[in-house]
Parts: C-alpha cells; sequence; structure tokens
C-alpha cells in the first residue's frame, strides 16, 4: 500500500474521542476508520492564489468604520510542511472573538458586548517563503457549556490549506502562558505537552512595533510528502 | 517525534469567517456579508461534465442532526482531471477548481452543485470509480474525518480499489442515491449506519 504522506506525525492529532471534551463522544467515529492508500484524489488538492483575497482582508482592525477596541497585535509566522519546507500559495482563514470574547456567530449567547468595528474574520496567502500575517486585537476568553465554570483559553481559530488535501489543518493558536491551559479540555485533547506547545504561539519582541503593536509568532506545520516522492503517475 | 501542528475543533463559530454566503441569511444584520473565497457552488462556464446536485444531512450517535458541521469536498472534472494535478494532465483550460465547502443547516443538511467526476486513476494505475473526497469538521469534532461518495449504480464500482478495501457490508454507507434531480448523501457518524470512514 502506498503511503506518500507519512502517517507518523498524525501522533501530535487529538483522538477523535476524546471523552472530557463531552461533544466527542456522540460526534467521533466508533468502528475502526478503513486504512487506504494515497491515489491522486488524497495527493492533489485545491491551490488558492492571491485572487481569493483582496486587500486588507489580512487587517481586522480595519473592517469597520473605525478601530475596533482591545489590544492590537500582531500574528505572524511560515507554512511548513512536516520536512521544513515552506509552503507558498497557501490560503490561511482565521476567525476569532473579540476583545471581550464574543464571536459575530449568531448562535454566541455569551453575554459580552459586540464591537460595531469587529467581525474577527481573516483571509491571507502565503508568500514564497510561505510566509504570512495577520493584525487584529488579541481575542478574550469566553465560558462554554461542557463542563461548570468551563472557560476557553485565549486562542484564534486558523484553517490552512497545504499541496494536497491530505494536508488540510483546522486548528487553535493559543497565547503563551494563559492559566486557563490546565482546564481546557480541547487544548488537553493533545495529550503531549511538546505536541499542545506547537498550538501556542510565541512573543516577538523583536517584530512588535514600538507605540503600536505586540507581536506573536505562529508557525503552522502541515502533513507534506516524503522526502524520497515517488512518481504519482 | 511529530513536527505537525495538532488539529483543533473548526467549533460552533466559524460560519462568519469561512462560510458566510451560506449563512448569510440566518443574519438580518449582515455580519455575514463578507465575501466567500470557498462555496457550496462549484460550477464555473467552462467545466467539463454532467451538472449534479448533492443534498445530504449528518446525524450523530442519537441520530440527531448536526447543524454545525461543515463539509468540503475535493473532486476531478468531468473529465477526471484534478485542477491542482502535476505534470501533464493539469487542466488547461477551465477554471474549474473542484473544491466546494458547505455550511449545514438548522437540520445538519448540505448541498453541492457540481458536476459528476469521470474517472481517475488509482494505485497501479487501476482506475477507480467516479467519486468526490469528502472531509467533514464540526464542534466536537477535533479532527476532521475523510470520507468518500460514491454513485450508486455506477458501473465501475465493482472494481474500484478503495471500495474493495471496505467491508462489504459497509459500502453502501459510500453511495449516494438518486432521488429525482439529486444525489442524496447521508451522513452518520456512529451507529448501525455509521458511514465509512478512512485511515488516510
Ligand atoms: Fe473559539
Amino acid at each position: 500500500m502506498s503511503l506518500i504522506y507519512p502517517r507518523d506525525g498524525l501522533s501530535a492529532y487529538p483522538k477523535h474521542l476524546t471523552p472530557a471534551y463531552k461533544s466527542t463522544v456522540k460526534r467521533a467515529p466508533t468502528k475502526p476508520l478503513v486504512l487506504m492508500p494515497h491515489t491522486l484524489s488524497e495527493m492533489t488538492g485545491p491551490i488558492y492564489g492571491h485572487d481569493a483575497i483582496q486587500d486588507n482582508d489580512n487587517d481586522l482592525t480595519k473592517q469597520g468604520k473605525g478601530e475596533p477596541l482591545g489590544e492590537r497585535i500582531i500574528v505572524h509566522g511560515h507554512v511548513l510542511d512536516e520536512n521544513k519546507r515552506p509552503v507558498p500559495d497557501a490560503l490561511v482563514e482565521l476567525w476569532q472573538a473579540n476583545a471581550c470574547g464574543r464571536y459575530v456567530h449568531l448562535v454566541d449567547q455569551h453575554p459580552a458586548p459586540l464591537d460595531p468595528n469587529f467581525t474577527g474574520a481573516g483571509r491571507t496567502v502565503t508568500d514564497k517563503a510561505g510566509y504570512y500575517k495577520f493584525i487584529t486585537v488579541k481575542p478574550g476568553a469566553y465560558p462554554w457549556g461542557n463542563h461548570h465554570n468551563a472557560w476557553r483559553p485565549n486562542h484564534i481559530h486558523f484553517s490552512v490549506f497545504g499541496h494536497s488535501f491530505l494536508s488540510r489543518l483546522v486548528t487553535q493558536m493559543y497565547f503563551p502562558g494563559d492559566y486557563l491551559f490546565p482546564f481546557d479540555p480541547i487544548f488537553n485533547s493533545v495529550t503531549d505537552e511538546r505536541d499542545r506547545a506547537r498550538m501556542i504561539s510565541t512573543f516577538d519582541l523583536e517584530n512588535t512595533i514600538p507605540d503600536w503593536a505586540l507581536c506573536f509568532r505562529f508557525d503552522i506545520v502541515l502533513r507534506g510528502r516524503d522526502k524520497t516522492p515517488e512518481d504519482m503517475d | 517525534m511529530s513536527e505537525l501542528t495538532p488539529s483543533q475543533t473548526v467549533g460552533p463559530f466559524y460560519a462568519y469567517g469561512l462560510t458566510p454566503k451560506g449563512r448569510a441569511k440566518w443574519d438580518p444584520n449582515g455580519h455575514y456579508s463578507w465575501k466567500e473565497t470557498i462555496g457550496d457552488n462549484l460550477v464555473t462556464p467552462d467545466v467539463v461534465g454532467d451538472r449534479i446536485r448533492i443534498e445530504g444531512g449528518i446525524y450523530d450517535g442519537d441520530g440527531k442532526p448536526i447543524p454545525d458541521a461543515m463539509l468540503e469536498i475535493w473532486q476531478a472534472d468531468g473529465q477526471g482531471r484534478y485542477s491542482n494535478e502535476p505534470g501533464s494532465r493539469r487542466l488547461p483550460n477551465t477554471s474549474f477548481k473542484g473544491h466546494g465547502r458547505s455550511a449545514c443547516d438548522g437540520n445538519g443538511v448540505f448541498s453541492f452543485d457540481t458536476v459528476k467526476p469521470g474517472q481517475v486513476a488509482g494505485p497501479g494505475g487501476k482506475m477507480q470509480a467516479p467519486h468526490i473526497v469528502v472531509c467533514i469538521f464540526g464542534r466536537g469534532m477535533l479532527r476532521q474525518v475523510y470520507t468518500r461518495m460514491y454513485f450508486d449504480g455506477e458501473a465501475a464500482n465493482a472494481a474500484d480499489p478503495v471500495l474493495a478495501l471496505v467491508p462489504a457490508e459497509r459500502r453502501d454507507t459510500l453511495m449516494a442515491k438518486k432521488q429525482g434531480n439529486v444525489w442524496r448523501f447521508d451522513v452518520h457518524m456512529q451507529g448501525d449506519k455509521e458511514t465509512v470512514f478512512f485511515d488516510v
């Protein structure tokens, strides 16, 4: 069976069934997944070039009439594959709560104010070096119903495309030193501390802009082809 | 030691960012009015293939609809060509992307307008039956699940190398059924009718 995209790295991913995160109990597959070879259908994937985005789609502070409230931050980094090769032309989409911990989404019932100048959605495409950059505000923590007094650590949701449909990744970026980490079953669904560390951005003083915005670095590593690729045809 | 950034759930609030158009009707205040990058209509004016509409529902272990799931599909055009294929078979002359994304409504219902894919090569050059790769995200799903949609009644199904790996009694969970003008494809995360998900 030809497995051109190694599966080993997937050990870092959470298990589908993670009972501490209650919603997984009725939504995780219960039967064994069927192992299958990687065919052209899995090894190809959509590429969204720069025509998919518009100017300022990556600046979430410029989507309203005025500036949103909250701590202005820069979030940047590289999209790489697991062999440390940059992933250029990768569509990176993000969405997040506002500084008060409230999403624009209609279903969000958290009694915290919406910000008329903040929708909390952005997108960009990586450059040749796999580099991306967003300007936004730091999202607030918010409560959720998983268990008594459950609060999500501050986080930004990311959706990323790589070179194949197997490289597709949806994840969340966290902030360093969050005191809610020990209590969050979603964060801790990744059971190895070293794996969890790769979901936490690092504070980037070097790229913090004086008198303007703090900066955080978040590199995103996607599944990639084996170092010795076989012929796909 | 893995180097991968671990997956995390898409959560319940992705719609205004990832599928704004699909949810626009839910939002009288216009918060979902952002330009959509990836939608549920894959048809382009120049696409090669027979137009089809896919509809389905996604259900949890209690048989309840999952309203906050999100489905993405990836497929070849009517001639079995992927838009991002290496080498000479790369689509030469069409803007068809072959990638779609659908939010679910309150009843867990999703839909796509697309074309029926042609056959593409599988392992060892053996042809695969027409199929669409389906990738599913949702609240309560910490990582995406992969499945495939095949077309019920297709002669090529009998020789498909991937279907052959699926226990015979479960293959039907991968078959979309023709209902009038629509191909119906339901996804059951659990239970007797649990859809086959692939370890890829
Ligand atoms: Fe969230």
